[in-house]
């Protein structure tokens, strides 16, 4: 059974020795930062700050020395980046490309793009975004229709790509296109690295609910690719796009995204709760510490070279609950009301997380997408 | 030896917990017979030390023994009596030899050679010739304590296990020793929340794999109801706190060396006491009325699993100290305290 993968994969001591110098670094580079800023978490976007980053080699940290990596552990990665969420640090600008694009480039790409993106992402010069969703595709992630056709030595792009994360700041995007028009569903999807400064590339920020500005729409209009710019396989990427979502499922960003306000919610209650307080409180971080050993556990098997997808699911549904139930439980357990001006500084951390919330369990597959996901495992789709 | 042990055990509760042996223990007789096999099997010494006639083993070694135990409903106190061994083995004491069980609440003080006090809900109190107990006094000790001087008043669980209360007066322990320097009072009490975990962790796997095998063979509208979104949704909901009260035990137990470590115990408990409820919930529900009746075995499962997440402390109970002691910590001591594993206030309960 898929549950007996949890098996416990303590992060090792050469790995945790890391985590004081990652801590004090961080103290020190956002001393300045206001809690409203860090409550943003892994959407934060600060590109000098993914350059210090990538200064002290710890962007692409997992990938071989000779592509500018470290070839550090697994785990070594994971201190890094729980230290940095756990923190509020602004890691968008080169988020995707650590967690996604690097490992799907250094398992999937050709020497020629190893060669020329991997140490630029691990400088945190580069910057991508995912180009998977489309309108109308959503959740069903098979029936995307933009594509890829060759014409010459070259392959046409045309169609258009949504909710793409920071992709009016990012450098390239690694997108699931159709390579085959005749295909149907999963069949017939390559995965292609696109120039975003292309002629023919149109990108159109879209609001969020709170005012900011995060995701986009991409339109392609008659983009002109180099034939260099498959990834993989022609026809394989349906295969190449599961194996990267169990990497983009099972991290601490999945279960972490609140962190600010449950630390804000700590001191806003101060040292004395009450018996809700305490009983809630200590819930939460009970199933804090179960996340993280979880997500260690996934992350064992991805270090393994095995593909986790179902315990991917499940630290994501479980993880993204548990986010999601943070700005409830801040709601429930203090009489302070959100406020987006004025008002204290927990009121604005909560104002911001409630609303952001909702994103949690739609971003990176949807809760009725995982628990399908989870279903299939125990074998009953 | 962890395989060793998961696969000796699996075999041998599964020739032992049919679901009528199991259903004859509740409110029946001491299973002599039962326990004889349990007992020969070496398992209740496991964790008692190799010089003092134990099997040396960890607690990492016997989460899968303990899992399984809740898996088949395992109608005896062979958790408490491994858990009874390692603590009598960490203050230098032989194990008993035969069952015993452990009392993880109530006062018990020892003054002048005796003992007094209650035990409160011990399992099989009623039945085992002995209990290993922590008493108070200038110096807490570990003793081991002849049930039959106490004056008894029997209680049960949800499911029928016996849970008595123990009343001794000036009783002479049948062997004690100082608790280990250092060593919290509540010590069984943390130690029965960490195997009441990884009960509660096989039983849902247990319920998990009952539920998905009846929403394959029950149709209804024409199509097995494992077909329709809704129902393999839930599923899907008591598969995912199944894993994580799995991991959270299965974590607790590595983590354990000579020592509990405290935070992943009490994560360990709460974590699988909030999955009982919701798991319980979500297989009754998939298997309709039948899994209601006395007839079917589902109840074995889900009426342990409610009695089980309140025993050795709640996940009310446990999430009010830890929430106490994470308040203490304040926003700058929290992350340090869970990535190190503990906080600092999180003492264990005084004598």
């Amino acid at each position: 059974m898929s549950i007996d993968q949890f098996t416990y994969s303590p992060i090792p001591p050469e790995a945790e020795a890391i985590r004081a110098e990652v801590r004090g670094f961080l103290a020190d580079a956002l001393a300045d930062v206001p809690p409203t800023r860090r409550a943003e978490s892994w959407m934060g976007f600060d590109a000098r700050f993914s350059r210090r980053l990538g200064e002290r080699g710890w962007i692409g940290m997992a990938l071989p020395k000779r592509y500018g990596g470290a070839e550090a552990s697994a785990f070594s990665r994971y201190v890094v980046i729980e230290e940095l969420l756990a923190a509020g640090a602004p890691v968008s600008a080169h988020w995707f490309a650590d967690r996604q694009s690097g490992p799907q480039i250094l398992h999937y790409g050709s020497d020629a793009q190893k060669d020329f993106h991997l140490p630029a992402i691990c400088r945190g010069e580069q910057f991508f975004c995912i180009g998977m969703s489309e309108p109308n595709s959503g959740s069903d992630l098979a029936s995307i229709k933009s594509s890829a056709r060759r014409a010459g030595d070259k392959w046409i792009v045309n169609g258009q790509k949504v909710w793409t994360t920071n992709a009016h700041r990012s450098h390239y995007m690694i997108a699931l296109l159709r390579t085959d028009p005749d295909s149907r569903r999963n069949e017939g999807l390559s995965q292609f690295i696109v120039d975003l400064s292309l002629p023919g590339i149109t990108i159109r920020p879209i609001k969020d609910l709170t005012g900011a500005s995060h995701f986009n729409e991409v339109f392609f209009d008659d983009v002109a690719l180099d034939a260099g710019a498959l990834v993989g396989t022609e026809g394989q990427g349906w295969a190449q796009v599961t194996a990267e979502l169990a990497f983009e499922r099972s991290g601490p960003e999945r279960f972490l995204s609140s962190i600010t306000l449950l630390q804000s919610l700590l001191g806003a209650i101060g040292a004395d709760p009450d018996a809700l307080q305490a009983r809630d409180i200590g819930r939460l971080t009970a199933r804090l510490v179960t996340l993280r050993q979880m997500s260690l556990a996934v992350t064992a098997q991805l270090a393994a070279g095995r593909n986790p997808a179902w315990e991917a699911s499940v630290v994501k549904e479980l993880g993204t609950s548990f986010e999601q139930e943070i700005p409830e439980l801040a709601e429930a357990l203090l009489d302070v009301a959100p406020a987006t001006r004025g008002g204290g500084e927990h009121a604005r951390v909560l104002a911001y997380l409630m609303q952001e919330a909702p994103s949690f369990s739609l971003r990176g597959g949807t809760r009725e997408i995982l628990r399908g996901i989870i279903a299939r495992g125990l074998g009953m789709r | 030896m962890r395989q060793m042990f998961d696969s000796t055990v699996e075999r041998l509760f599964a020739d032992l917990t049919s679901p009528a042996a199991v259903l004859a223990c509740e409110d029946g007789p001491w299973p002599q017979a039962m326990w004889t096999a349990v007992e020969e099997s070496g398992f209740p010494l496991a964790l008692a030390p190799e010089a003092l006639g134990g099997a040396g083993a960890s607690w990492a070694d016997v989460c899968g023994v303990i899992r399984l135990a809740g898996r088949f409903n395992l109608p005896l106190p062979l958790p408490e009596a491994m858990l009874a061994n390692w603590l009598l083995g960490a203050a230098g004491l032989a194990p008993a030899s035969g069952a015993v069980s452990v009392a993880g609440a109530g006062a018990l003080r020892l003054r002048d050679g005796v003992v007094s006090g209650e035990a409160l809900d011990v399992p099989w109190g009623d039945a085992v010739p002995l209990v290993v107990a922590v008493a108070g006094g200038a110096e807490p000790a570990v003793v081991l304590l002849p049930t039959g001087a106490a004056r008894r008043r029997d209680g049960a669980n949800v499911a029928a296990e016996s849970r008595a209360t123990l009343l001794f007066e000036d009783v002479a322990p049948v062997a004690q020793a100082p608790l280990p320097a250092g060593w919290p009072v509540d010590v069984l009490l943390l130690g029965g929340a960490m195997v009441r975990a990884a009960q509660i962790a096989g039983a849902l796997e247990g319920v998990l794999a009952l539920a998905t095998a009846y929403a394959g063979e029950r149709v209804q509208f024409g199509k097995p109801i494992g077909s329709f979104q809704a129902i393999q949704h839930q599923v899907a909901v008591l598969a995912e706190h199944a894993a994580a009260a799995v991991m959270a035990s299965e974590a607790a137990f590595a983590a354990a060396d000579t020592r509990i470590v405290r935070l992943q115990a009490i994560a360990a408990k709460i974590c699988a006491s909030e999955a009982a409820g919701i798991g319980a919930g979500v297989a009754h529900a998939v298997h309709g009325a039948i899994g209601f009746t006395h007839e079917h075995s589902l109840h074995l499962s889900t009426r342990r699993l409610w009695s089980w997440r309140s025993e050795f402390g709640s996940a009310s109970a446990w999430s009010q100290r830890l929430g106490r002691a994470v308040c203490a910590a304040g926003p700058e001591g929290f992350w340090p305290g869970v990535t190190d594993g503990r906080f600092d206030t999180l003492q264990e309960q005084s004598a």
